[in-house]
């Protein structure tokens, strides 16, 4: 279980993370979604002790990091895989691990096992693994201390097809175990491959999080309007439920309900369609285009109520 | 459907209560096993093992320099300590460096700080390390020193058996404190500056360049002719050497300049690591 309420981090003006609150549930996988520089890796330093926030909390088992006596019997953490010493092997790094939780030192060779590094390659050092090497490496240490949570920064970085799917199969034994996974990943097709729930974080803030399910197949209208605040203030005036990213409104309208209230707004319509799913991944791609354009990564102006 | 969405996700209650239920709490890391880790951390890695390779191979080197080179009259236990003890002095606090700013520059603090997040103890067994390290290191030395001075004992005869243990115990032990004090000088960079290169370099500056720069200040300023001894340490450290005691006065500038190379920046360096963000 993990609980980040009301997380804030800045660093001068900038907040990097904005008021997030979200919850990671045992037995489930939170995928963290957002573009590069949306806050992710800031919330997860944060949540590991790593960094200190600016005001809010970040708990896991209903503890602060830093106050786990032995957090690595309790939380699995991977934030980058090439955070690691280029002049140890493998197995060194293991092995550290292994003593610094006093672990019996035959683990070492089972997570070896587990996340498929052979002797040979655990005797390299950590300078010539690759990348997916070195996550399947961070994994070993991560899992090394049998923990009940796991905190994965993209994991799935440097990984092959082959690796991803069996990252994700360990993650999914994982949480059906009754773990709790939470990662992060910049990229909408992992989350939505693994992830039971999701939270959408852009410019620091919260944008969207529920059930996958929920946010994928989500139900509902989009339109595509020039003048989408108007549209979207309209739909609310009309009782439904609108959001608005850039030039495209999402509702809980009906199509005819949204033409007939577009219509009577006096607002041509560019687009309109029942938005199938479409909701998260035009959202994600209007977010990543934010953030790519404008620096200080302003999130996009919501309108309409929560979920 | 909304991306507006800012309430958590929220758990149900029994599922919260049956994962903290579920929850086996283990005792805190002891102070033991971090300093058996940190131990091996030092000589496990390519650079740490070099520096330690290349510090025996100077003290011994040093040991056939003195009996290949010097004439036999100075062979004495005196003369290989100084020889074995000069590389040493340059190389030991390197150790101190790798352990502390080599988390930093390899980024392996970060899993390090996860793993024993309260930071304050992983930089307490650091330092217990590199006191130990002084410790082991002079041993060493000593009976490198007692060995090279054995057989120059029996290559010289018996003529010269008398003058051969010359270092009185006093002397020895001060010359332990001169290597603890160059250990913390490299600590304490570390610690503050957080990059292997910078404080092996701020180190080598401390200990060559910095006693050359004060007489040489001193030379032409006069208010900084009587402060030189209080504030500059190398100095200092070396009133520490000889067969003569340093006097009362040797001694607190010794403090003072503890004080403020090692005590003070390290205070500092120390609050501030606790809580710098690691990346």
């Amino acid at each position: 279980m993990i609980t980040i309420d009301a997380l804030t981090k800045r660093y001068g003006d900038f907040a990097a993370v904005d008021d997030v609150s979200f919850t990671a549930r045992p037995g489930r996988v939170t995928g963290f979604l957002g573009p590069n520089g949306a806050g992710k890796s800031t919330t997860l330093r944060v949540l590991t002790g790593l960094a200190t926030p600016t005001s809010g909390t970040a708990t896991v088992l209903g503890h602060r990091f830093a106050d786990l006596p032995d957090p690595g019997h309790e939380v699995g953490v991977l934030l980058d895989a090439s955070a690691q010493h280029g002049g140890r092997t493998g197995r060194e790094t293991l092995v550290l691990a292994q003593r610094t939780m006093g672990l019996p030192p035959t683990r070492v060779d089972d997570m070896l096992d587990l996340v498929g590094l052979t002797r040979a390659e655990a005797a390299r050092r950590v300078r010539d693994y690759s990348l997916g090497m070195r996550q399947r490496l961070g994994i070993a240490t991560a899992l090394l201390g049998d923990p009940q949570v796991l905190v994965l920064d993209e994991p799935a970085n440097g990984l092959d097809p082959a690796g991803i799917r069996w990252m994700r199969d360990l993650l999914r034994t994982f949480a059906d175990d009754g773990g709790t996974v939470l990662l992060s990943s910049h990229l909408l097709a992992e989350i939505e491959a693994i992830a039971d729930d999701i939270v959408v974080i852009g410019g620091g803030r919260i944008v969207a999080s529920g059930a996958s399910e929920e946010l994928l197949s989500g139900t509902g209208t989009l339109v595509r309007a020039d003048d989408a605040a108007v549209l979207a203030a309209a739909l609310t005036d009309a009782g439904h439920q609108a959001t608005r990213t850039d030039d495209v409104v999402l509702t809980d309208a009906a199509l005819t309900d949204a033409g007939h209230v577009a219509f009577r707004a006096g607002i041509p319509v560019t687009e309109l369609r029942a938005a199938d799913g479409a909701g998260l991944e035009e959202m994600f791609l209007e977010l990543t285009a934010t953030t790519q354009r404008d620096a200080t990564g302003a999130a996009p102006a919501p309108t309409g109520a929560a979920a | 459907m909304t991306s507006t969405t800012t309430s958590p996700a929220t758990a149900s209650p029994t599922s919260g209560t049956s994962d903290v239920a579920r929850r086996r709490v283990p005792g805190p890391v002891p102070f033991g096993r971090l300093v058996g880790v940190e131990v091996r951390k030092t000589g496990d890695t390519r650079s740490s093992r070099w520096i330690l390779l290349a510090l025996g191979l100077l003290a011994a080197g040093a040991c056939a320099v003195v009996l290949g080179f010097m004439p036999s009259e100075t062979w004495t236990y005196g003369t290989f300590l100084d020889q074995i003890s000069y590389p040493l002095a340059l190389g030991i606090p390197m150790l101190a460096v790798l352990s502390v700013a080599g988390e930093w520059g390899q980024r392996s603090a970060l899993t390090t700080f996860t793993l024993v997040p309260r930071r304050g103890r992983v930089v307490a067994a650091k330092a217990a390390v590199a006191a130990g390290y002084v410790v082991v290191t002079m041993a060493l030395a000593f009976g490198l020193a007692a060995l090279c001075t054995l057989v120059a004992g029996a290559a010289a005869g018996d003529d010269a058996a008398s003058v051969l243990w010359d270092v009185p115990v006093g002397q020895q032990l001060r010359l332990v404190l001169f290597m603890a004090v160059a250990m913390a000088v490299g600590f304490t960079l570390a610690v503050v500056l957080r990059h292997t290169a910078a404080a092996m370099v701020g180190y080598l500056l401390i200990a060559l360049v910095l006693p050359n720069l004060s007489s040489l200040l001193a030379s032409v300023q006069d208010w900084y002719r009587d402060a030189a001894p209080w504030v500059e340490i190398t100095s200092a450290q070396y009133n520490l050497l000889g067969p003569d005691a340093p006097t009362g006065e040797q001694w607190a500038q010794l403090g003072t300049t503890v004080l403020l190379w090692i005590v003070l920046p390290l205070t500092l360096g120390v609050r501030r690591l606790l809580r710098v963000e690691i990346r």
